[in-house]
């Protein structure tokens, strides 16, 4: 240890250790140690064993801040910090990975694509999440976004022979690189803005400076541009159907919650930080976007047939909720996008993981007639299926109205009685669209007699995020408690 | 101090000035004063001196682009010794452990394509299993 590193400085980065030394060691084991095509569930279960390792170092932080009463721990000069918010995002990625990873063995194997690398590209994906939620700094976060998306580029193009997944993953490449290149100029303005790379030294230069100065402007719409491509918000959702669509499902489900969710924590960290003082300029840039993500999210979902492409629209329209959690700014607010986000992942997952269940030999199972008769087929996987898009939509007791009863909540103790209405109309929309699905899946009769393949990794990733939807549903105090402590002074 | 970003950028503005005048100067200069042949043998591509054969939409390898990109890969690598290398007397042994472990990450990827047949330039046909 010296003065470039300190114990505090490993501490705070010992989950980031864990998580890139077990992605490096699948890629080198998948070859080296276990070549063969049925030892891959020791791969499987490194990244389980990786995933234990940065929960644990987690669980050290976690306890740490919670013992010494103090807000936040900084390592590397500031470069880096652990918080409630950081440690929020971060526990619900380690949820994310390892759901993604249980569901994701069985896949692989139907569609012919089952490769070390998958699972070694899910941990480095989670590093650059790490990264993204404690980085405080922005070269720091620029570095942890462009690891997190070069993962999803290469597992979004996963299945090789497939055309559409090439498409997808040459379509998210280009565009992921081209809002890569708006975020690090509008960076590079506030670097010359302020003389630091530093979240809060930025703050303290941009709030001595005039709102109305060109060049703040020009840096601040930069770097929304940047990241409201990253969370699929409209004018910059473009990609997202596309992408979503010709991915491995597993890989979609993964790039709906982890991606998403990461963008938005570093969202929230530009916004709630460094750019705090500048509200009144991107106020009405994110009140536009959130309303055009949910008018375009919600009416275009509405034509779909192909579930994924359907979800890719409703997680459109969800990153519009998630904003107007921002766009109303209060205490309320941004509890309320923590909590959104954290239900939105296991209601999520558990959507994709329905459909994941469905692949087989011969059948895709992204059509919406490929659920039909599912009531009758797998009364278990309907329920589950039932559950989660009643939470997407929002109705009570699953999780998903928990998450919308505080974003509504705080625009109205914001003041913001129209946008509250808005938002509230859209629901009745998405409900039309999930329904869809619900009426095939309980309606119709089975058009193709065959029944689920399952495997034990895939009733336990469907139990988890069962129990996650509906349990936040009902016992919400101990998760709102957590996203209460996870705010951004 | 300067007082504004016009008195600020003034420099900047100055130099963009003097390089598009010596370019412009140049090539206006050589097209004004040089004599003009014009025949096939000058309009065709120079190749370092060596006659062009056939068409530049000819089909390459995919194996060029392989290995040029991890050629670009590891040569960006490389980049990082020499900041590294001027600031080693002051970081001391942390210098020489961070360079270790960047170095071990690089050969993890260096072995992992290496073992992935990569760079294995005459090898036409990748084992099944693999496909």
């Amino acid at each position: 240890m010296s003065q470039y590193y300190t114990a505090t400085d490993h501490f705070v980065l010992v989950p980031a250790i864990m998580l890139a030394l077990f992605g490096c060691a699948i890629l080198l084991f998948d070859f080296w140690v276990f070549p063969e095509p049925k030892q891959r569930k020791w791969l499987l279960a490194f990244l389980a064993l990786g995933e234990a390792f940065a929960g644990y170092g987690l669980w050290q932080q976690h306890t740490y801040i919670a013992g010494q009463g103090i807000a936040e721990l900084t390592a590397f000069q500031g470069s880096l910090v652990v918080d409630g918010f950081s440690l929020f995002f971060n526990w619900m990625f380690i949820a994310a990975a390892s759901i993604v990873a249980l569901m994701s063995y069985r896949y692989l194997e139907v569609e012919g694509e089952h490769h070390g690398e998958y699972y070694s590209l899910i941990l480095l994906a989670q590093c650059g999440m790490y990264f993204l939620a404690s980085g405080a700094d922005l070269i720091t976060l620029f570095v942890g976004l462009e690891l997190m998306a070069l993962c999803f580029y290469i597992m979004v193009g996963f299945l090789r022979s497939d055309k559409r997944s090439n498409e997808a993953a040459m379509k998210y490449l280009l565009l992921g690189g081209f809002s890569s290149g708006f975020l690090a100029y509008g960076f590079s303005l506030l670097y010359g803005l302020s003389g630091s790379t530093k979240l809060s030294e930025i703050g303290v230069a941009i709030a001595r400076r005039d709102p109305a100065d060109p060049v703040l402007l020009l840096a601040m719409v930069t770097t929304t541009v940047g990241l409201l491509f990253k969370i699929s918000a409209v004018p910059f959702h473009m990609w997202a159907p596309d992408a979503y669509e010709g991915a491995p499902t597993t890989v979609t489900a993964y790039l709906s919650v982890g991606s998403k969710a990461a963008s938005i924590a570093f969202l929230l960290r530009i916004f709630l930080g460094p750019l705090a003082s500048a509200r009144a300029a991107w106020e009405p840039l994110l009140v536009f976007a959130a309303i055009a993500s949910l008018t375009v999210g919600n009416l275009a979902a509405i034509s779909q047939h192909n579930i994924k492409r359907l979800l890719a629209y409703s997680s459109i329209s969800h990153a519009g909720y998630m904003l107007l959690g921002l766009v109303a700014g209060n205490e309320t607010g941004i509890k309320g996008v923590a909590v959104y986000v954290l239900v939105y992942t296991f209601t999520n997952l558990g959507v994709f993981l329905v459909i994941v269940a469905l692949r087989r030999e011969g059948l895709v199972g992204d059509n919406i007639d490929d659920l039909a008769g599912l009531m009758h087929k797998s009364p278990g996987y309907a329920l589950l299926m039932l559950i989660c898009l009643l939470s997407l939509a929002g109705i009570p007791p699953t999780a998903g109205f928990i998450g919308k009863y505080y974003i509504f909540l705080s625009l109205i103790q914001a003041g913001r009685y129209v946008l509250a209405a808005a938002a509230a109309l859209y629901v009745a929309v998405a409900i039309y669209y999930y329904f869809r699905i619900v009426r095939s899946m309980f309606m119709s009769d089975a058009e193709d007699a065959g029944a689920m393949e399952t495997t034990f990794g895939v009733r336990v990733a469907a139990a988890l995020t069962g129990l996650g939807t509906l349990g936040i549903g009902i016992f919400p105090e101990p998760f709102l408690r957590f996203a209460g402590q996870s705010l951004i002074r | 101090m300067p007082e504004s970003y016009v008195e600020l950028y003034f420099p900047v503005f100055l130099q963009v000035l003097i390089a598009m005048a010596v370019a412009g100067g140049m090539i206006g200069g050589s097209y004004l004063l040089g004599r003009k042949v014009k025949n096939r043998i000058k309009d065709t591509p120079y190749e370092c001196g060596i006659t062009p054969t056939g068409s530049a939409r000819g089909r390459f390898s995919v194996k060029f682009y392989l290995v040029a990109m991890l050629f670009i890969l590891f040569d960006i690598e490389a980049v990082f010794l020499y900041p590294w290398a001027v600031v080693y007397r002051e970081l001391k042994l942390f210098a020489f452990v961070e360079m270790f472990i960047f170095i071990v990450l690089i050969l993890c990827g260096f072995f992992y394509i290496w073992k992935k047949g990569a760079l294995d330039w005459s090898q036409q046909e990748r084992p099944p299993e693999e496909r």
